[in-house]
């Protein structure tokens, strides 16, 4: 199908972008930022928005590129899933990032979409949105009033909606660095090879010095058992002290499992082709097993 | 209308667009490139997939605005006047279509794979074409055809002296 038609408008800086989007919200225009284009073009495709113009940051020098920025990794809102998963940094520094990144759609689309777009698409299903949520990432967002930060935690607000105002643009996110001890999982559950996940879970675990194999503390989150990511406080809880012995050992209750049968706790799982609540539910349980053993293994 | 120029198969071209024109329906509609078809609305299924400044890219999921000042190479800008490219021999020896409606794309995107691992395991093609899909072959004869056809660009690429007909041409010592 062809869209509707728009207005197209390609500013040659970031304030440029911010200005056309300022003066379209006064004018009470619906104007959307078009990055890299692969979410938000097949919206368009199959008439599911109808914005009366577009504001082409795609081609914009900054914000992109990834920087290690002591504490935290901070990745320009441009910078595209391919370049994400090229960066030694992301993979050293953060290395959950570029696991799920490498899980995104295919190479060609992975060639054009962004980092940035990803999130501001608000799409639970999306991988990235609960990596963002596990790390307790910070979003930086731009508009013609100045800059401001948005924590991951208040970022999602319901399914598509994040916590932009109109006339916003995120510029990039800082990825805080966690440090050594810690280890990551993404694990991903999906029917075909470059499809969307029916669930996904995030994890950073953090076991105790010398080897006793003890959860200090970890971060869990979940893609697609919701309206937005969920962080799976009840699992992270129940993970404190638990021993990552291997399972059954010495005839003890598997800790591990006991916790992550915790999972779905709080989610509101949605119904699509590929099953119903109740069946994510279980998935839930048995890939957060799986992302926290990969994770502390 | 926004007025672009864009490079497509080597020719430049200056058309006048609507925002809302796919590059593909430039490619087919206005520059009669109709080697690259449509197969969806969605941008799952990567019949449509050209190369974009160098890299891969679906050419549903881009607007012509946005390949303003760039370069494209589609399917039809790959043979040298008579002779296929070494891909497309591959496909054709390999038995690698049936219908055929993925086979620019699928040609394309292998191109674009082998840019980063010239000499892809089977897994490895297998996962760089997973953007790509095919609704006859099994993909069996595709993934063989990937392989063949990165074996001979990577021949013919080669140094003269380590090309092994060359080899066998060159004086005993
Ligand atoms: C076939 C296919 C399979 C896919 N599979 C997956 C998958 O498995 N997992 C996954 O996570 N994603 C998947 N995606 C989506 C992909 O990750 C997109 O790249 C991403 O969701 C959007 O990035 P973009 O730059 O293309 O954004 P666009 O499509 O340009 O924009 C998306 C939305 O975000 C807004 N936006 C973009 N950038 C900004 C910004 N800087 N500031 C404010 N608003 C902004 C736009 O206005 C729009 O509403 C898939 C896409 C396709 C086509
Ligand atoms: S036509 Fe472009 S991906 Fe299907
Ligand atoms: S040969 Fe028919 S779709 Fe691939």
């Amino acid at each position: 199908m062809i869209s509707a038609p728009f207005d197209y408008i390609r500013p040659a800086s970031l304030e440029e972008a911010c200005r056309a989007l300022g003066d379209a919200e006064e004018a009470g225009d619906d104007v959307k930022v078009l990055a890299g284009g692969q979410s938000l073009l097949p919206l368009l495709r199959l008439r599911l928005a109808y914005p009366s113009a577009l504001v082409d940051i795609g081609r914009l020098p900054e914000p992109r590129g990834v920087e290690d920025r002591g504490d935290h990794v901070f990745v320009g809102a441009l910078t595209t899933h391919d370049e994400v998963m090229r960066s030694s940094v992301v993979r050293e520094l953060i290395p959950l990032v570029a696991l799920a990144t490498a899980t995104v759609a295919d190479p060609a689309v992975r060639h054009r979409g962004t980092f940035g777009g990803s999130l501001a698409h608000a799409d639970p299903a999306g991988d990235l949105p609960a990596v963002a949520l596990a790390l307790d990432c910070v979003f930086v967002v731009r508009s013609v009033d100045g800059e401001r930060e948005i924590p991951a935690s208040e970022f999602f607000v319901d399914y598509l909606e994040p916590a932009l105002e109109p006339g916003e643009i995120l510029v990039g996110v800082r990825v805080p660095k966690l440090g050594p001890g810690w280890g990551f999982h993404y694990e991903k559950f999906h029917r075909t090879a470059q499809s969307w996940a029916t669930v996904g879970v995030a994890a950073a675990v953090r076991l105790g010095e010398g080897g006793g194999g003890t959860v200090e503390e970890a971060r869990i989150a979940l893609t697609n058992m919701g309206p937005t990511p969920v962080r799976a406080h009840a699992v992270e809880a129940a993970l404190r002290g638990a021993d990552f012995a291997p399972s059954g050992s010495n005839g003890a209750p598997d800790r591990i499992r006991e916790a992550c049968d915790r999972a779905d706790e709080g989610s509101v799982p949605p119904t699509d082709l590929h099953g119903g609540p109740e069946y994510r539910r279980h998935l839930a349980r048995v890939l957060t097993y799986r992302a926290v053993r990969a994770a502390g293994g | 209308m926004p007025r672009i120029t864009v490079s497509v198969d080597g020719v430049t071209y200056e058309e006048e667009v609507e925002p809302r024109l796919l590059l593909v329906h430039l490619l087919r509609d206005r520059l009669g490139k109709t080697g690259t078809p449509i197969g969806c609305d969605t941008g799952n299924c990567g019949a449509c997939t050209v190369t974009l400044d160098g890299r891969s890219a679906k050419s549903c999921s881009v607007l012509a605005v946005q390949a303003d000042g760039s370069e494209v190479v589609t399917i039809e800008g790959l043979a040298r006047g008579q002779e296929w490219h070494p891909m497309q021999e591959a496909f054709h020896a390999e038995h690698a279509l049936q219908c055929g409606y993925c086979t620019p794309g699928m040609i394309m995107a292998a191109i674009d794979l082998l840019k980063d691992d010239p000499d892809p395991s089977e897994e490895a093609v297998r996962r760089g074409l997973e953007g790509n899909l095919c609704r006859c072959t099994g993909y069996s004869n595709i993934v063989r055809a990937v392989q063949r056809g990165a074996r001979e660009m990577a021949r013919q690429e080669a140094p003269r002296e380590t090309r092994p007909e060359t080899r066998q041409e060159a004086p005993a010592s």
